[in-house]
């Protein structure tokens, strides 16, 4: 019989998002023979999120490069908005320093990372779906495609949040709907112009602003959930987040949600004449680090979304997925070096995310989701309702006494709902917080 | 209603272009949907894929309009959804997302 070419390489990375590409690059790097495999025809066609890419973690990755991304606009104006039905109370925040996020889409960017991981000499498959993994005595040692099977010393999962390969592995559980938020999004054509002047942008600038919503989804049974606005160099993006088992109780459609929050009037005003252009939709684990898959076994690891690494409270995401990529890179080059690709040498990935501030941080965040969202209806309804009232006293100037209209708004702390909410909202923000510092 | 105005998930469909597979990715067992109460796939979805034909007492699947989030399948009660990628460069083509 004819002997079969085999493909091998020294690590198959399956997954062409920042966090495959991070391994792909630190591995190629260091001398290993890479293949990257993607299943769209280009990387990032099948990709969404909110709208910007965290600089510090991009700096590592590519330190001489990463200027030439393909960068819409820095972000350096932030907002948080709490919406009740008429009003909107607003803390924002201005950088006048190094911005340190910028709006990308990423079918530019991701494609962008994959010429940058070529010039590191990391081989690229597109259009090339893995079926599944191939394992020989316990062992993960190659892929098989729709077409082929190709063997490696390593293959690291990088295909994202839905990670197939993980879950059939037993590397993850299937999921919860608790633990999940489904995203949608719209990105709206809108006149470069008018971004600028709506945002207060410098003109002809590559200023950018993100803006954050909480409540104004629901008048009754609010889902948790936040909104979301990027600006873009001629576009914005519009979109939520929405814990799935609330859409599941309450029988909501996200679309019909992000509707709502489209029609609030403080959103509407940045939306006035923009035309969409594409609609889009994302899972997002947010399981954290109770809920933490296997990290390694034998011949595999595991990066990025596909771990389930996402810190949900400051957005972060491509971060996690970019650092952890990188570790997992490093890893490879150690266990070429011990020419052993067992799980014992490969669980020095989780001694470097140990060390890291990715499992650090979703250690010290790992009750604060929880906490937050035993507490939806006083985040997403009645605070957001309160801090309107309080301020529609502050300006209103109504030619009432000002003592018997802060008197009645204390006073309906204690009449509105029974006072036992509110110590359990003050204990569940005080828990949050401790969570974090202690 | 102009077409700009229309915020059904139908028209917002409209802006995506998709590569469309010949074969389903999205495989539901029936008899487990005909005995589920609540189809939360039938509001839940984005992409409006999944809807309840009565008079035929089956699930209609709209693959070719899947955006390929995978929420169908964690809120699935019966664990009914069989819940693959589209085979290689079909599906759900993101271009400014």
């Amino acid at each position: 019989m004819e002997q079969k070419e085999v493909l091998k390489f020294d690590a198959i990375v399956v997954g062409a998002g920042p966090s495959g590409v991070a391994s792909a690059i630190v591995a190629a790097r260091g001398g290993a023979k890479v293949l990257l495999i993607e299943r769209s025809s280009f990387a990032g066609e099948k990709n969404m999120f909110g709208g910007a890419v965290f600089l510090s973690a991009l700096k590592e990755l590519l330190p001489n490069t990463w200027q030439s991304a393909p960068f819409e606009r820095y972000i350096l104006k932030h907002s948080w908005a709490l919406l009740s039905d008429k009003t909107s109370c607003e803390v924002s925040y201005q950088s006048f320093d190094e911005p340190k996020s910028a709006s990308v889409y990423r079918s530019k960017f991701d494609s962008w990372l994959v010429e940058e991981a070529k010039k590191e000499g990391v081989y690229f498959a597109p259009s090339t779906l893995v079926k599944s993994l191939i394992s020989k005595n316990g062992h993960v040692v190659g892929v098989k495609t729709e077409l082929e099977e190709i063997y490696a010393n390593v293959v690291v999962l990088a295909d994202g949040v839905n990670s197939i390969l993980a879950r059939d592995l037993g590397l993850r559980k299937e999921y919860e709907p608790k633990d999940m938020v489904l995203s949608v999004k719209e990105t709206r054509k809108l006149p470069k112009s008018l971004i600028e002047q709506r945002f207060n942008l410098k003109e002809n600038s590559k200023e950018g602003a993100a803006k954050n919503f909480l409540g104004g989804l629901a008048k009754e049974n609010p889902p948790f959930g936040l909104g979301f606005l990027y600006t873009f160099e001629d576009t914005i993006s519009i979109g939520l987040g929405v814990n799935l088992e609330d859409l599941n109780r309450f029988g909501y459609n996200p679309s019909d949600l992000l509707e709502n929050l489209k029609k609030h009037p403080s959103v509407s005003a940045y939306l006035e004449g923009s035309e969409l252009l594409e609609y889009s939709a994302h899972l997002i684990y947010e399981g954290g680090y109770k809920k933490l898959p296997k990290l390694c076994a034998n011949g595999v690891l595991i990066v990025g979304d596909a771990a389930g690494f996402v810190n949900a409270v400051h957005f972060e995401g491509t971060n996690f997925a970019i650092i952890s990529g990188m570790l997992a890179g490093e890893t490879v080059l150690s266990a070429i070096s011990a020419k052993d690709f067992s799980k014992k040498t490969l669980s020095i990935y989780k001694k470097k995310l140990n060390n890291s501030f990715i499992l650090k941080d979703l250690k010290s965040y790992k009750n604060v989701m929880d906490n937050l969202y035993s507490r939806t209806n006083s985040l997403m309804n009645y605070y957001p309702k309160k801090a309107g009232e309080f301020f529609k006293i502050f300006t209103g100037a109504s030619c009432k006494p000002k003592r018997g209209e802060f008197r009645e708004f204390i006073k309906s702390f204690f009449s509105q709902r029974s006072l036992g909410e509110f110590f359990k909202d003050i204990w569940a923000f005080l828990s949050a917080i401790i969570g974090v510092l202690k | 209603m102009t077409q700009r105005d229309d915020n059904s998930i139908e028209n917002k469909l409209t802006s995506i272009k998709y590569n469309c597979s010949k074969n389903t990715h999205l495989r539901v067992n029936q008899e487990m949907c005909r005995n589920c109460q609540k189809r939360p796939c039938c509001y839940i979805c984005p992409a409006k894929v999944y809807s309840w034909d009565d008079t035929q007492s089956k699930l209609n699947v709209e693959y070719e309009n899947c955006l390929e989030c995978g929420a169908c399948k964690v809120v699935c009660p019966f664990k009914s959804i069989d819940w693959e990628y589209p085979n290689a460069s079909c599906g759900v083509i993101l271009k400014n997302s």
